[in-house]
């Protein structure tokens, strides 16, 4: 049962995707601006995220309270982030409601006043939030492992920035990002639900009318350099019960043509039942993981293939050794046909269920057109996923896995491999 | 902009096969999908000193083989349809759940009749188990808010074993044996004890014939009695400080609360939605949709003037008397006592005078959204099901929407005077040091 969307685009160059979908009467909008962290100016890391704190604290023509309790009284839910790539917002809300929240949903992504007094509470915010991560084991390796991966690459910057670069943000510097970036033909927005197309395309229209903007410079991601010898970095933190462990090698790109061979080699990997391989190993047969898994985050650019594990501190070395052993085997023999049927028959069954709620098909028709992917491709993907062949599997898994020239970061009550 | 034009709420069936198994089976023909959910009356709750820390470990042990499948094809038979499998232990119950397609469906009651009736327990499983659960509770430690979590609710709880944390204490999980974990699971596992639900596109005649055949067969015995000491009136307020290395301030409180079965149990959950914003009755996803939180009464008094970075409200579903919480985290150059002395003078003035006519119709108009939100899809609809009848009976789910209209002002206020007297809390401080 596929999507069908509806796709129309503005005069201004906002791309409008509409869904129906009447088993609830509710609906999920998701409005992109495609700019985020990437966009950070030099030394101004957390702008995109200082940005996005402050979209719904007051705009031209609504204050912080009112949106408030626009949105508040209607029992919606209104969420708001920034990533690499893309600043969200996000709203969930009682069909009959629509017409009052989506024009407050972008609104807020237009014309934001950043109040002077609002900068600094969400300020504060945002620093707690680095402070919380500062003491997370989780956090701390992720982020050692991404500044040494990709050391001479932009994708080494925070995304929510450091507490000295989101210090020294001015008012005037989140005023600059959002009128730079946000721009009419950076926009897309999805909404799916119990909907009339047509009117909703009116009504988001009607919110976005006379916005005109020059296009906002083209940016494009470089390749990342390989890494040319093995890194095991140590982030001691002794107050802690278990360490984090994240290993990881540079991927590809979403519209790399390898990708679906990826995104299948990564299932079989750390993904199939209970962890696929790395699981098997680590958790099932040797009990030492409560969590262990592989994630792929391919998009614009070139983002890392992690796998991450929580284990003991005794267990340490003997997890990095069982991660190098499971992903040598895979490159030296490949992922077994049984394997890679089974994946593939696992991720193309699994699209139906995937696809269930509003917010989920509007997160995945945003993503496939942000990459030009078709906005039929819930369709396709079931063909696409069966003609990736075993031995374009084991291609993909030697181009991207590399236990010698691995960059691991161990967080935790764990000082260092003993010499 | 046109009326909703959802489908209607389709009946739910219900029957009980001879051995005492429940079966609540509702059709949702939207999309190509089956969700079914086996939930046992046993948690933490029901756990004896020495063996905290068990129904959670069984659950775990329910995964790694039965008598005609083998650990290792456990987890295939459900990716086989693309589907996803998963399961939970807290402190009333304990669940296992399959979404697939639904050509899965017989596969799916199939392996939940092996996993009611057929559990392996191998020891050599059972052992390294024991290092994954291990595993899992120092992950937790990791975590400042789930420590303070668990060290305020075992001291707002003198007797009552919902003080007991889930995951267990680290002696117990250290020192339970294989034959401790088979008899719990011998004990509990049976089908009077148990509810299976499936929700979906599904015939029910044809279901009820496929949990004929599968379940039909288990031996039928007697549903265990759940001891539970009873929770003495409170009459001191409590107070718990954790002192450890980190980086960020963390408040907690849990007050005494009604059970969901209470009267006064809705009428608190529309003042939870005047103080922190409404967060539903779905402990399965509700955390996907935020509650929607920038007018509450907590989040403009805390967040808007940057004493908290953050502010939550809690009042779950549960079969007995647990605990309305609030937490805040502290912002960056705020204190503990700034964040207190603003938490507890709001809940002073909430309880001396009362909410106001708005601030009802508000969370009525939040809580019937969440509603909502709560059932978008097979695997919430089976969900909720399932966790209501497991507690009281799903009737009691379905009911509350429409009881939301008749909850009064002064049921509001009168729930909200006893729910926050300075007796009745206990108040968790996390200091965190360099």
């Amino acid at each position: 049962m596929p999507l069908f969307p509806n796709r129309h685009v503005l005069g201004n160059g906002a791309t409008i995707i509409t869904v129906e979908n009447h088993t609830t009467p509710s609906i999920g909008m998701l409005v992109g601006v495609r700019a985020g962290s990437y966009q950070d100016p030099p030394g101004a890391d957390g702008t995109a995220a200082l940005v996005a704190r402050l979209l719904d604290r007051g705009t031209a023509t609504r204050t912080a309270a009112s949106i408030a309790d626009e949105v508040d009284s209607r029992g919606a839910s209104l969420t708001i982030g920034a990533g690499r790539h893309q600043t969200s917002v996000s709203a969930i809300c009682l069909a009959d409601d629509l017409p009052a929240v989506a024009p407050i949903a972008l609104d807020i992504v237009r014309s934001p006043s950043f109040p002077a007094e609002e900068v600094e509470t969400r300020r504060a915010e945002l620093l707690t939030a680095i402070a919380q991560e500062e003491d997370d084991p989780a956090a701390r390796a992720t982020d050692a492992m991404m500044e040494a991966l990709y050391e001479k690459h932009p994708y080494k910057r925070r995304v929510r920035g450091t507490a000295a670069s989101v210090a020294r943000l001015s008012r005037a510097d989140l005023q600059a990002f959002h009128g730079n970036w946000f721009t009419p033909c950076a926009l897309t927005i999805v909404v799916a639900g119990d909907i009339d197309p047509a009117a909703v395309v009116d009504l988001v229209g009607s919110s976005l009318d006379a916005w005109t903007s020059a296009p906002p410079p083209s940016v494009t991601v470089p390749d990342a350099p390989l890494p040319g010898e093995r890194r095991l970095i140590a982030v001691p933190m002794m107050n802690k019960a278990q360490t984090d462990v994240a290993y990881g090698f540079v991927g590809l790109r979403r519209t790399d043509p390898d990708y679906y061979a990826a995104w299948v080699m990564n299932n079989a990997l750390g993904h199939f039942g209970l962890g696929g391989r790395l699981g098997e190993s680590i958790r099932e047969r040797q009990g030492m993981a409560y969590y262990v898994f592989s994630s792929l985050d391919a998009t614009f650019g070139p983002g890392p293939l992690t796998i991450r594990a929580g284990v003991a501190p005794a267990n340490v070395e003997r997890t990095l050794a069982s991660i190098d052993v499971e992903l040598t085997r895979i490159v030296v023999e490949g992922l077994t046909s049984t394997e890679v049927a089974e994946s593939k028959q696992y991720l193309a069954g699994s699209i139906p269920r995937q696809l269930e709620t509003n917010a989920a098909i509007a997160s995945f028709l945003m993503s496939a057109e942000l990459f030009g992917l078709g906005l039929d491709l819930d369709a396709r993907l079931p063909g696409i996923l069966a003609g990736v062949t075993d031995a374009q599997v084991h291609a993909v898994a030697r181009r991207l896995l590399h236990p010698p020239t691995a960059t691991i970061a161990v967080a935790g009550p764990w000082r260092g491999t003993t010499p | 902009m046109p009326l909703s034009r959802s489908l209607p709420a389709a009946a739910v069936r219900e029957a009980t096969l001879d051995n005492g198994l429940k079966v609540l089976i509702q059709e949702v023909h939207t999309a190509p999908l089956a969700s079914v959910w086996c939930w046992y009356r046993v948690g933490s709750r029901d756990e004896a000193p020495g063996l905290t820390g068990i129904s959670h470990w069984c659950e775990h042990m329910n995964f790694k083989g039965t008598r005609n499948i083998p650990r290792d094809e456990m987890k295939g038979i459900i990716e086989r349809y693309g589907g996803s499998w998963n399961g939970y232990t807290w402190i009333d119950q304990t669940t296992y759940l399959e979404t697939a397609s639904t050509e899965a469906l017989d596969r799916m009651l199939f392996l939940e009749a092996e996993r009611m009736d057929a559990s392996l327990y191998d020891p050599a499983e059972c052992e390294s188990e024991r290092n994954v659960i291990i595993s899992e509770l120092k992950g937790g430690e990791n975590d400042p808010e789930q420590l303070l979590d668990h060290e305020l609710t075992t001291a707002a709880f003198a007797v009552h074993p919902y003080r007991q944390p889930t995951i267990g204490w680290l002696p117990d999980l250290e020192r339970m044996t294989r034959d401790d974990l088979y008899a719990h699971y011998r004990r509990y596992y049976v089908p009077s004890n148990a509810t299976l639900v499936i929700a979906g596109d599904v015939d029910p005649d044809d279901v009820l014939a496929r949990v004929e055949h599968h379940f039909g067969g288990i031996a039928a015995r007697p549903r265990p009695e759940r001891h539970t000491a009873i929770e003495p009136e409170v009459r001191a307020e409590r107070r718990v400080i954790l002192r450890r290395a980190g980086t960020t301030a963390y408040w907690r409180a849990g007050f005494h609360a009604p059970a969901l079965t209470d009267p006064a149990f809705l009428p608190l959950l529309c003042a939870d939605a005047v103080l922190t914003g409404a967060g539903g009755l779905n402990i399965w996803s509700g955390h996907k949709v935020p509650p929607p939180q920038r007018s509450a009464r907590l989040y403009r008094a805390l967040v808007d003037r940057g004493l908290a970075s953050s502010i939550a409200g809690s009042l779950l579903p549960t079969e007995q008397p647990f605990l309305y919480y609030v937490a805040a985290t502290v912002a960056e150059g705020r204190t503990l006592r700034e964040v207190e002395d603003v938490v507890l003078d709001e809940l002073g003035r909430i309880a001396r005078d009362g909410i106001t006519d708005g601030e009802l119709a508000k969370a009525r108009a939040q809580l019937r959204a969440r509603f909502v939100y709560d059932g978008d899809s097979v695997t919430d609809i089976a969900h909720q099901l399932g966790y209501f009848e497991t507690i009281a009976s799903w009737r009691v789910y379905h009911d509350l929407a429409g009881r939301l209209g008749d909850v009064t002002i002064d049921e509001v206020n009168d729930a909200v005077r006893r729910c926050f007297r300075p007796e009745n809390r206990t108040i968790g401080w996390f200091e965190p040091h360099e």
